[in-house]
């Protein structure tokens, strides 16, 4: 079973470190990391998909707040959460599949963001399945090339994730 | 007011001074040669070890013995890594201590310069946090966090990494008032539904059972824990890490539990049907097999790191906080006249005149003889052990009254601790009577700090239980691997006696049962750094033991 958790930690150089750390010596599987600064500079918030049973997701939770450089750690369900991971794929065409290739992209609402005479890159936004999806159907004219930024999640309605509750 | 200016070296002797820093155990090398030139005038008493891994266990036992915190110092590089086994030592067994490591200068960090290791990397899993210093002016904030860190919470070792060129920097010095740290707030009051819960639960019990750790010594909290005790009248086990968290000759104690514990209270835990744990996490040597653990009891953990709860057994009532706040307010909810104990301490009696914790009384001389007759002699004196078989008989026959009077490093299990560690304890504690009760093994791994304590005149006592053999593997090996004693034979290795007096210490020697008394308050009364060479039986075993991966009441006494 996969949990997403959020983590406020400070924005100081090794942080990261000790977050995978963490994770391989206690032996959670990281599914994605995904990191950036939030709306406060000296914060930064990962979103990391672990999986495991529940006692896992506790473990986790419990051992990540034990780091003195991390300020909050929140589970995010997925039935009540916004989920989005950002995709990058360069898909081999030519000529006779070029189109095709641009309805799926159109159907998938992606964007094609870079176009050369053997391939183009396709940039899709959506949650893990989407991604998945197009990816399944952009297989068969060879994709060159893919990169994902790992999830990133955010509870729906009022429910925000901030530093100073801990 | 003007902040005064200094070097970033004199910061770290002031930010020590603040702290209240009075001793401090170190090795000196290139990269801290700034430090140590401004240790030269200092208040500050700076103990030269010979390796610098005593120098973190000696931190170690100084911070076990006193509850402050404690100070080790080596340069970079080698001196460095050669504290990693303390640090782990310390972070098994949650001690406050703070190693200051020298590091290459800022400019070279990362160019594998000479004697650079990555020490900040190489203890990231192994200390509550750690800081490199790479703005001379964080100096006075780091260490103000890094004692703060140590001692507070669940404690444990902080290392600072100070580069050679922030050391020789001028900065303004200011020493912050206080610390602020988004992420780290431990918690210390008990949460008082969950009190209440554990109370009625408490109350409901016929069979509890106080299962005690390193926490309650750690949290002060003896007192609140015989009275509790007593108000319930409940059976007390302590772990290896708790021994002295519940007088050892008090009627309600049932000693240790586990793999070495007592048959009484390995029976006592698995037939209860209330366990009260406090300061404990449920290790592999206290459960024995853990889904065979105390089948029929009801778990209430205490415990001030949230993340011990819940880790390895399933717990009715959790309650995060500091165990003497805890076991203060519980006596609020608790009643003697409500409880039905009577009955289950019975049982426990009749358990304990059954299956006492003994050994062969014959003309032999056996270890445990010798660890009854220092407590006998020296019933005040704070115990240090070594680890292996010298450690499970001083656990065992050894009578505790007092918390901070077993130190032993019982997580890591670190043979070569004890000898270090009874000189930062007897650094702490002058007034007290310092026993190493000691393996021949054991001792050999820092046999070499004899030169300090001669020169530094900490005369602490090792008593060598020598049985010329490394005795536990040894244990293993005629129980598990059919009498096949690989490696684990070490007779003749030295003469204890003349290697104490080549350094300058006593040595002294017992073959008979009737020379042990002798030699003990011959040791005592010289106020000499002493060594005994106690030549014991050599294939006693410890006893009795529950075998790896078997429930704790299949325990079995051992010839």
């Amino acid at each position: 079973m996969k949990h997403t958790v959020a983590v406020l930690v400070e924005n100081k150089p090794g942080v990261l470190t000790r977050v995978a750390g963490l994770f391989s010596r206690r032996g959670f599987n990281i599914e994605s990391l995904a990191v950036g600064v939030t709306e406060n500079a000296d914060t930064s918030r990962m979103t990391i998909v672990v999986s495991g049973d529940d006692n896992v997701l506790e473990q986790v939770m419990k051992q990540l707040n034990k780091l003195i450089d991390v300020i909050r750690v929140t589970d995010i369900p997925q039935e009540d959460s916004v989920n989005r991971e950002l995709a990058l794929i360069k898909v081999g065409v030519d000529s006779d599949t070029r189109a095709e290739v641009m309805q799926i992209v159109d159907i998938f609402r992606a964007k094609i963001v870079d176009v050369g005479v053997k391939s183009l890159i396709v940039e899709v936004t959506g949650d893990e399945s989407k991604i998945n999806a197009i990816k399944q159907l952009l297989r068969q004219f060879g994709i060159k090339e893919m990169v994902r930024t790992g999830k990133v999640a955010m509870n729906r309605g009022a429910k925000v994730v901030q530093s100073e509750k801990k | 007011m003007t902040k005064p200016k200094m070097s970033g070296a004199k910061a770290i002797i002031e930010s020590l001074h603040m702290e209240n820093v009075k001793v401090i155990f170190g090795y000196p090398g290139g990269q801290v040669l700034p430090l140590y030139d401004e240790l030269y005038d200092a208040d500050i008493r700076h103990i030269l070890v010979r390796h610098e891994q005593a120098a973190v266990h000696a931190a170690d036992g100084y911070a076990r013995a006193t509850g402050n915190v404690g100070v080790c110092l080596a340069t970079s590089g080698p001196g460095a890594t050669n504290l990693v086994t303390g640090i782990a030592t310390a972070y098994m067994d949650s001690v406050p201590i703070i190693a200051i490591t020298g590091q290459v200068p800022r400019p070279l960090i990362g160019n594998d310069a000479f004697q650079e290791a990555n020490i900040t990397g190489i203890t990231l899993p192994i200390t509550k946090h750690n800081y490199l210093v790479q703005d001379t002016k964080d100096i006075p904030r780091i260490f103000k966090e890094a004692f703060y860190i140590a001692g507070t919470g669940r404690p444990g070792p902080v290392l600072i990494d100070v580069p050679k060129d922030t050391q020789i920097e001028t900065i303004e010095f200011e020493y912050p008032q206080e610390v602020k740290l988004r992420g780290y707030k431990p918690t210390y009051t008990g949460n008082e539904q969950q009190v209440k819960k554990a109370a009625a639960l408490i109350l409901k019990s016929e069979k509890p059972i106080f299962y005690v750790g390193g926490g309650i010594i750690i949290s002060n909290a003896t007192e609140e824990l015989r009275a509790l005790a007593e108000c319930i009248m409940a059976p007390v086990t302590t772990t290896l890490m708790g021994m002295g968290a519940f007088p050892s000759a008090h009627p309600l104690s049932v000693g240790m539990l586990g793999m070495h514990g007592t048959r009484y209270g390995n029976y006592a835990v698995q037939e209860s049907d209330l366990i009260i744990a406090i300061g404990v996490r449920f290790d592999d040597r206290v459960t024995g097999k853990i889904s065979a653990f105390a089948p029929n009891a009801k778990i209430i953990h205490i415990d001030i790191d949230p993340a011990e709860i819940g880790k390895n057994v399933r717990v009715d009532v959790p309650i995060v906080g500091d165990a003497k706040n805890i076991l203060k307010s519980m006596l609020k909810f608790v009643k003697q006249e409500q409880m039905k104990t009577e009955a289950w301490n019975t049982k426990i009696a009749a358990w304990k005149k059954e299956f006492p914790l003994t050994y062969k009384k014959d003309n032999f001389l056996r270890p445990q003889f010798v660890v009854e007759q220092i407590s006998e002699i020296c019933p005040d004196a704070i115990i240090v052990t070594e680890v292996g078989q010298n450690q499970m008989w001083a656990a065992q026959f050894f009578n505790y009254k007092n918390p901070r009077t077993f130190i032993s490093s019982g997580g890591l299990g670190t043979m070569g601790y004890g000898f270090p560690a009874a000189m930062g304890v007897k650094v702490g504690k002058p007034e007290s009577t310092v026993i190493d009760i000691a393996g021949d093994g054991s001792f050999q791994m820092n046999s070499q700090e004899l030169a300090t304590v001669v020169q530094e005149d900490i005369p602490v006592i090792v008593a060598i239980l020598n049985n010329g053999f490394l005795g536990m593997v040894r244990q293993w090996q005629e129980l598990f691997f059919n009498r096949r004693f690989s490696s684990t034979c070490i007779e003749g290795s030295v003469d204890f006696v003349k290697l104490a007096e080549a350094y300058g210490a006593l040595g002294l020697r017992a073959r008979k049962k009737s020379d042990v008394k002798d030699v003990i308050k011959e040791a005592v009364k010289s106020e000499r750094p002493t060594v005994i060479d106690f030549v014991v039986e050599r294939e006693e075993n410890v006893s009795p033991m529950v075998p790896a991966g078997a429930a704790i009441n299949e325990i079995l006494d051992l010839e």
